[in-house]
């Protein structure tokens, strides 16, 4: 039995070894660095970054199912080749990204819009900034070299990740934020990341920084059209300093044949309030990373999210929530409602350090499968470090409940509306985490929509 | 014509017959009382007529108002004005219940050919109906029974069926888990919907909600069929002497 167990992993070995024979999609990546790493932008601490970032990606090839972290979104599978990087957006598309982010609805924000991963000014809103608030582009930053902008680039990223590493050696633009100390922006700000009608690839960076007591709104919307199969890698580099509160909102509405990639890297300060919300229906494989840290003491969190998939989509939440300070209290909620043979995946895991005493954190992941076919993998994970800290988790999957629905449609409430109905109050738990009335609102007309549209 | 009609009605639940046989005609204007030993059918006869899965009529039939009722969906029977009041309402977190009294008053008002009412003629009649239950608007604030107690929740039941005016309403055990203050207003309830052309059928185990609500005909359901019926004086006597003899007679 041992010997057997012994010669199957030789053999994975074995197999381990010759990996080094390249996936399309790996040669395409390789290809595009050499092409463009000396286009660029950025001073050679950033080119730097970029060639660790970029060797890291070498070694590793993409991120496969015997990688516990990429375990259920095998991107030598799913990702089949590596699309060109994306070249400036023409007038079309410009003209075309006028209209994108109407999700937010009423919802009056200040606007940064990026077509194909470039920023474009003039469809972007920076005048008569708040005081306190600086915007910029990261291309202009990195070309710039400003170090009051960009030294913090990097800071944040995990050292082992192999999708942000790509993001970190391509990165072409971005948004680039600060909000000064003391400073509250009432105008949430919108990153709206539109994709063309080509099928392009792209990588957008972000940094925002906001300093001690700050407070701010910030959206990042990402869609585009249904038949273009392009890719997107984008990541938020988010420092939320100390007694500072940030409500952060990300909303993947991608084509229906995207790939994207998306990584939120936050580290939170002291007595903050911090809540991201991310919420998940287009793309056809969609993979969602939250890695968030928490470095000062007496912080309140709420991490939540809600993902709507149907079809043959695929959508991956992998979120690592770091308590390294003592008495801060996360909640972590994601929801999922996975109609016909949609995949839909959630893994969290709650770290609890050694100094992060009086850690209060509580993660529950709920699917709601709509079809038989449908398939939900939940894997949360507690790992705790620390003697005196109130920790919990609970995963569900299941189908509605019919004594519920029998409910409804006993009182004359049709069928498709009473699951509807279900389904909108199971994802609404989640949705009503949002402290901003108008964007919760917008995004519980975009579930009623998607569930319209379900029929 | 009876307003609801049931004619050698049998009913398996996993391949077990519960219902053997059952006939029941109930006029418009009356209150029918099904009284029976636990295990008789009573809510088996419940959740059939309301159109619940796997409660599959495999013989006999049912007409409601002339129509066949087994061919209708269970929300197109409210539609056309059954009601049932279940033993046990559900809790429905998330959703609010003026969200789902509406949901389902327009629904049904739309599935009649009537206008759907607007947001403030709905709240007029909310108001109004809540109002002479005795039920609190902050009752109605929150999710559909999420954190109701035993008697809120009955009374939630009777405020859907005061809203929904069915033709024919069917209590199943609403009695049960009630004390006697949040009895005489479900009774209450009950009572000031009848009318020369709406019926009501009580199922119920005990005689006592039978005080409040005085019915015109009693049946007596026991191992799937009515064995006996009587006037209001049979529940007295059931109350007196226990469902022993009927049990004893269905098995001979």
């Amino acid at each position: 039995m041992n010997g057997a167990r012994l010669a199957r992993s030789k053999r994975m070995n074995a197999m381990a070894d010759v990996k080094v024979i390249r996936t399309a999609a790996e040669t395409g990546l390789a290809h595009a660095y050499a092409q463009a790493r000396d286009r660029l932008p950025g001073d050679d601490a950033i080119a730097a970054q970029r060639a660790a970032a970029f060797d890291l990606f070498a070694r590793e090839g993409l991120p496969h199912r015997r990688v516990e972290e990429w375990k259920y979104t095998d991107l030598r599978v799913l990702m089949r080749e590596a699309k060109p990087l994306a070249g400036p957006p023409d007038a079309a598309a410009k003209a075309r990204a006028k209209s994108a982010g109407a999700i937010l609805g009423d919802v009056e924000c200040r606007r940064l819009v990026f077509v194909d991963g470039a920023f474009v000014p003039e469809l972007s809103d920076t005048a008569a900034l708040e005081p306190g608030l600086r915007v910029t582009s990261l291309a202009a930053a990195l070309a710039d070299a400003d170090p009051t902008l960009v030294d913090k680039i990097g800071r944040l990223a995990p050292a082992n990740d192999v999708a942000v590493a790509l993001n970190t050696a391509l990165m072409g633009d971005g948004a680039v934020i600060r909000i000064g100390a003391g400073a509250t922006i009432e105008r949430p700000l919108h990153l709206v990341f539109v994709a063309g009608d080509k099928p392009v690839a792209t990588f957008m960076r972000s940094l925002v920084v906001a300093e001690e007591g700050a407070r701010a709104m910030l959206v990042e919307s990402h869609e585009g059209l249904a038949g273009n199969d392009y890719q997107v890698n984008a990541a938020l580099e988010l420092f939320v300093g100390d007694e500072a509160h940030v409500d952060y909102v990300k909303i993947i509405g991608e084509g229906a044949e995207a790939l994207h990639i998306s990584t939120l890297a936050a580290a939170i300060g002291g007595r903050a309030r911090f809540n991201a919300f991310t919420f998940t229906t287009g793309g056809a494989v969609v993979r969602n990373q939250l890695f968030l840290r928490f470095d000062g003491e007496g912080t309140v969190a709420g991490i939540r999210g809600a993902t709507l998939i149907k079809g043959r989509q695929h959508a991956d939440t992998t979120l690592v929530a770091s308590h390294i300070a003592r008495g801060c209290q996360s909640r972590e909620l994601f929801k999922a409602a996975l109609d016909g043979e949609a995949h839909g995946v959630f893994q969290g895991r709650i770290i609890v350090r050694p100094g992060a005493q009086q850690t209060d954190a509580k993660m529950m992941t709920q699917a709601l499968l709509l079809s038989e076919r449908a398939e939900a993998d939940n894997k949360p994970e507690l790992e705790i470090f620390a003697d005196d800290v109130q920790c919990g988790h609970g995963a569900t999957a299941g189908a509605l409940d019919p004594e519920l629905k029998f409910y409804l449609i006993a009182r004359g409430i049709p069928a498709a509306e009473a699951e509807a109905l279900l389904i909108q109050a199971f994802l609404g738990e989640a949705v009503e985490g949002i402290e901003h009335a108008g964007l919760r609102e917008a995004l519980m007309e975009e579930v009623a929509a998607w569930l319209g549209a379900r029929g | 014509m009876a307003l609801l009609e049931i004619k050698n009605l049998h009913v398996a639940i996993d391949g077990k017959e519960i219902l053997k046989g059952l006939d029941l005609a109930v006029n418009a204007g009356e209150v029918h009382a099904i009284m029976g030993p636990n295990g008789s059918g009573k809510s088996t006869l419940a959740y059939v007529l309301a159109g619940k899965a796997d409660y599959e009529p495999t013989a006999g039939e049912a007409r409601f108002d002339g129509k066949d009722l087994f061919a209708m969906e269970p929300d197109e029977r409210a539609a056309a004005g059954l009601f049932l009041a279940f033993q046990y309402p559900l809790e429905i977190p998330g959703v609010a219940t003026m969200t789902f009294l509406r949901t389902a008053l327009n629904a049904q008002r739309k599935k009649r050919g009537e206008a759907e009412l607007s947001t403030p003629e709905f709240l007029r009649k909310v108001r109004e109906v809540a109002g002479k239950l005795g039920v609190n608007q902050e009752m109605l604030r929150r999710a559909v029974n999420v954190g109701f107690s035993g008697g809120e929740k009955k009374r939630n039941e009777v405020l859907q069926m005061a809203l929904f005016e069915p033709r024919l309403a069917v209590l199943d055990e609403t009695d049960s888990g009630l004390d006697i203050d949040a009895l005489k207003i479900v009774a209450d309830g009950v009572n000031r919907l009848r009318s020369p052309d709406r019926s009501t059928v009580v199922i119920t185990h005990y005689q006592r909600l039978l005080n409040y609500i005085v019915p015109d005909v009693v049946h007596v359901l026991s191992r799937g069929r009515i064995v006996r019926t009587g006037g209001k004086e049979l529940a007295l006597e059931l109350e007196a002497r226990g469902y022993a003899e009927y049990q004893q007679a269905a098995v001979a």
